[in-house]
């Protein structure tokens, strides 16, 4: 515990040493490519987080998806942010080490009723401006994935959509926002804000001094604008996503996104590879009141695998690795909820509902314009430091491969001692097991931590703000 | 490296036997691989189950008979090397491993595998909830313990009522842990005598009947709610202890070519431990979950002597025959048989477990001729035996049938 009160009295110090140009609220994937995109543009940022970690809300639980944005409703904001989003992910991911799995996707029609409404799909996806479209018998189809099931009747290929790794780029986002001296306030639950020509920012851990606000607080942005004194445009309506996680043999048998017509019986459930070499199948979309349970449910569980096997039959006996589920912070309308507030130097980034991931760069570069609208530019910085995350894709070189790795510590996801070692001493280090796991993949293979739970225990002991062991003595 | 004449993988007391037992017979290069920094496997934290009688005429706690083991591999000149993780099974006998020093491809004539058994993680159990810090299985626990000098929880509740169960209990309550409750979904313990009356003796409630149908908590556990009897009740505790559900280790298998069976989600074998592939065999508890220590010893050092035999002579690709089996029989192994083998066979005797408790008539059939049969109850999770008759493995169907008495 010393390690991690001496690093939040670090923080608390340089919260006492004066005023930010913007304070960003929330470290969800949004968050952090804001935080990057102003802090490229030279602005001091700060970006004041609730939870222990970054990606503690709605973006630890996603399908990890870069869309195209061939479903986009037309000319659509989300539309045009997806595209830039993805766009921007595409030049940038090399120089950060991200990972891009080009896999793919196939619309898959199981019926005649289905196969019907493809050609509008393809329309719809032409017009958004989308190229590799195809319309495919259910023979062709299979012909680019052999483990669909048989009675596939048609689909429709998209080609641009890919597979990335959902936390280590937001992390590489936060990560380059921090090089360019930007601050990461974590276990800072925004209380209450005050304008008076810049922004006074009550939080749990302190108050925060800026001359702008972004609010991009998830499951939590009707919330945080009531906070800042406006009156919320928008009610936050969580939808809950559940997932299953097949064992890695099911990769084998799923090389592209299979994505479903949509319609009111599949719900929209996808079967889709994943940068780690899994498979996911899920999300459900559950409407609830709850913020904060993304509780998982057996019988759902159940039903997923059984949809999984029914379109691919291999899956059918596949293990589970594991199961999550998240809360989309889906708002009254479809469309995306983003207010700018010249007057207040405020902008609200919020119903950002299922494309945040894909939307996220775009999404800070909407917001860079708006405030751009309302304030003179920053002095960009004269040099931008090179930023570059771990891999932790399959499809590249992993630190196992790499000589003097010190020992593997999770056998199941070949996490090395030094890649654990290297994340506890990042310049954005892990404030729970989650982040931990999510920087490393330590524990989140097939025995789910049975053989390094123990280890990871020790390893950590007083780096996470929820250890892991309860200390001898301790009273529960 | 120079070509291994076989490589070991899984060095707890069936990886350990075999490869003591082939250097006995007079393999030549054997080397075993471990991922952890000592041999022992699962004995290494079970620390209240006595090992080594049968093999070694004397008890060993723990770590004490991972150290014996290491001794008995290092007098017969087995190449050990620890701290090494097998990462991929080729398809002629080349292995991925990696190592401190980096990865690394290793070469043998044979490779065996003996990759044990873990119990199922909650997420496998498809068990509902929030999903906090908290949850683990009995040798996570013990690890924590055993290793470390830890504990995950103070007030868990315990999931469970097999053997292993009982063994969870005495780490809680050796290690200033108090379990809350124990439950069982079944409306019977699992194991045999103690579970019916041990938790009651050490104050802790055993429920029958009982299921998790929720988990509690933000961060750490702080509630369960079970299903007991039909009716609802939350129990206030601190984390979950899952204890049992073992499965083979099976994780090498999968993508490879060696084949995992539908029933014991173990390695596919013949009588001799040989795999579909016959560069492979495997033995201990990667073939089925779960057996003794012990147990896993003998069979090891039995396959062992079965592989020194198939090195010496022609090898063996005889043509398969599968075994089948009725519902409710979970696994049969060996799951098939190969034809035109030798004399001696590292299996004399099937093993099945039921998946449920069942009442009726079992039989073994070749070519729909009935050659065994047994009338009684039959419990979920024992060892059933059955030997194999000289003549099955030239049999063309080879059939387990259960006429089940309602």
């Amino acid at each position: 515990m010393a390690i991690l009160e001496a690093r939040l009295a670090d923080f608390d110090g340089r919260i006492s040493d004066g005023s930010y140009d913007v304070a960003i609220i929330g470290g969800g994937v949004v968050g952090c490519a804001v935080a990057r995109r102003f802090a490229l543009a030279g602005a001091r940022i700060v970006l004041i987080e609730k939870g222990a970690d970054i990606l503690s809300g709605a973006s630890k639980a996603n399908s990890a998806i870069l869309h195209t944005g061939f479903d986009a409703p037309a000319s659509s904001l989300e539309l045009e942010l997806v595209r830039a989003g993805r766009q921007e992910y595409l030049e940038i991911c090399d120089s950060l080490n991200l990972s891009l799995v080009r896999t793919g996707a196939l619309v898959c029609a199981w019926n005649d009723l289905e196969a019907a409404k493809l050609a509008a799909i393809e329309a719809q996806g032409r017009a958004n401006g989308i190229d590799g479209l195809r319309l495919l018998d259910g023979a062709e189809a299979r012909g680019t994935m052999p483990g669909l099931a048989g009675h596939l009747v048609a689909a429709l290929e998209v080609e641009g959509e890919h597979v990335i790794d959902p936390w280590s780029a937001p992390l590489a986002y936060l990560s380059q926002a921090v090089a360019l001296g930007g601050r990461f306030l974590r276990n800072a639950e925004l209380l209450k804000g005050v304008f008076d020509g810049g922004w006074t920012l009550e939080t749990s851990a302190g108050v925060v001094k800026a001359r702008s606000v972004v609010n991009a607080a998830g499951l939590y942005g009707d919330i945080v604008d009531e906070r800042l004194g406006f009156t919320a445009d928008f009610r936050i309506k969580p939808r809950k996503g559940q997932f299953v996680v097949l064992d890695k043999a099911a990769f084998a048998h799923v090389p592209r996104i299979v994505l479903p017509v949509p319609t009111e019986i599949t719900k929209g459930i996808v079967v889709c590879p994943t940068a780690f070499g899994n498979v996911i199948v899920g999300p459900t979309a559950e409407e609830q009141e709850d913020r904060v349970r993304a509780t998982v449910e057996t019988e759902t569980l159940e039903a997923l695998l059984r949809w999984a096997g029914e379109i691919v039959p291999a899956l059918e006996h596949m293990p589970v690795t594991a199961v999550y589920a998240g809360l989309r912070p889906a708002s009254e309308e479809k469309g995306y909820r983003i207010f700018s507030r010249p007057e207040r130097r405020a902008i609200t980034l919020g119903g950002i509902r299922s494309t945040g991931l894909s939307a996220a760069l775009g999404l800070a570069q909407h917001a860079l314009a708006l405030h751009e609208g309302f304030s003179d530019r920053f002095a960009t910085p004269d040099d931008i430091p090179s930023v570059r995350v771990p891999n932790l894709g399959e499809t590249r070189e992993r630190d196992w491969q790499r000589p003097d790795h010190g020992e593997i510590v999770c056998h199941c996801e070949l996490v090395t001692r030094r890649e654990i070692e290297a994340a506890l001493d990042s310049v954005v280090p892990p404030g729970d097991f989650g982040g931990l796991r999510r920087r490393t993949r330590a524990g989140m293979g097939r025995c789910q931590g049975f053989y390094c739970n123990a280890r990871l225990a020790e390893m950590t002991r007083g780096r996470l703000a929820t250890p892991l062991a309860v200390e001898a003595g301790d009273t529960p | 490296m120079s070509r291994a004449d076989v490589i070991v993988i899984g060095g707890g007391p069936a990886g350990v036997a075999a490869a003591v037992e082939l250097r006995r017979q007079g393999a030549g290069k054997v080397v075993l691989l471990d991922r952890e920094p000592h041999l022992g496997g699962a004995t290494r934290h079970c620390s209240h189950s006595p090992f080594g009688m049968r093999e070694f005429g004397r008890i060993y706690f723990g770590a004490a008979y991972g150290r014996r083991l290491e001794e008995e591999a290092a007098r017969h000149g087995v190449d050990v090397r620890t701290g090494h993780s097998v990462v991929q099974l080729g398809e002629e006998g080349g292995i991925t491993v990696t190592s401190a020093r980096g990865m690394e491809r290793l070469e043998a004539g044979r490779i065996l595998v003996t990759t044990g058994a873990r119990e199922k993680p909650r997420s496998a159990r498809l068990i509902s909830g929030d999903r906090p810090i908290g949850v683990v299985t009995t040798g996570t626990l013990q690890s924590y313990v055993a290793f470390h000098g830890l504990m995950p929880f103070r007030r868990p509740v315990i999931v469970g009522s097999e053997l292993v169960s009982l063994s969870a209990v005495l780490t809680c309550l050796t290690h200033g842990a108090r379990p809350v409750a124990m439950i069982e979904p079944r409306s019977h313990a699992l194991a045999r005598a103690p579970l019916t009356w041990f938790p009651g003796l050490m104050g802790i409630a055993f429920m029958k009947e009982a299921e998790i149908v929720d988990i509690l908590g933000r961060t750490r556990v702080e509630a369960v709610t079970i299903r007991h009897k039909g009716a609802l009740q939350t129990l206030a505790c601190d984390g979950v202890l899952l204890t049992g559900q073992f499965t083979p280790e099976s994780a090498l298998l999968l993508p490879s070519t060696i084949g995992v069976d539908a029933g014991s989600a173990g390695a596919r074998i013949d009588q001799y431990g040989r795999c579909v592939n016959p560069a492979f065999f495997a033995g201990g508890n990667v073939l089925r979950a779960v057996e003794t220590g012990g147990w896993a010893f003998r069979e090891g050092r039995a396959v062992g002597r079965a592989l020194a035999a198939d090195l010496s002579g022609p090898g063996n690709a005889g043509e398969i025959v599968p075994v089948s089996f009725d519902d409710p029989v979970k696994l049969v192994v060996p799951n098939m048989l190969r034809r035109g083998g030798g004399e001696s066979p590292a299996f004399r005797d099937f093993q099945l477990r039921f998946h449920r408790r069942a009442r009726g008539r079992l039989s073994l059939e070749l070519e729909g001729r009935k050659v065994w049969s047994r009338q009684g109850w039959w419990m979920p999770e024992r060892r059933i035996l059955v030997p194999v008759p000289p003549a099955a493995p030239e049999a063309a169907h080879i059939h387990f049938r259960f006429g089940e008495e309602l």
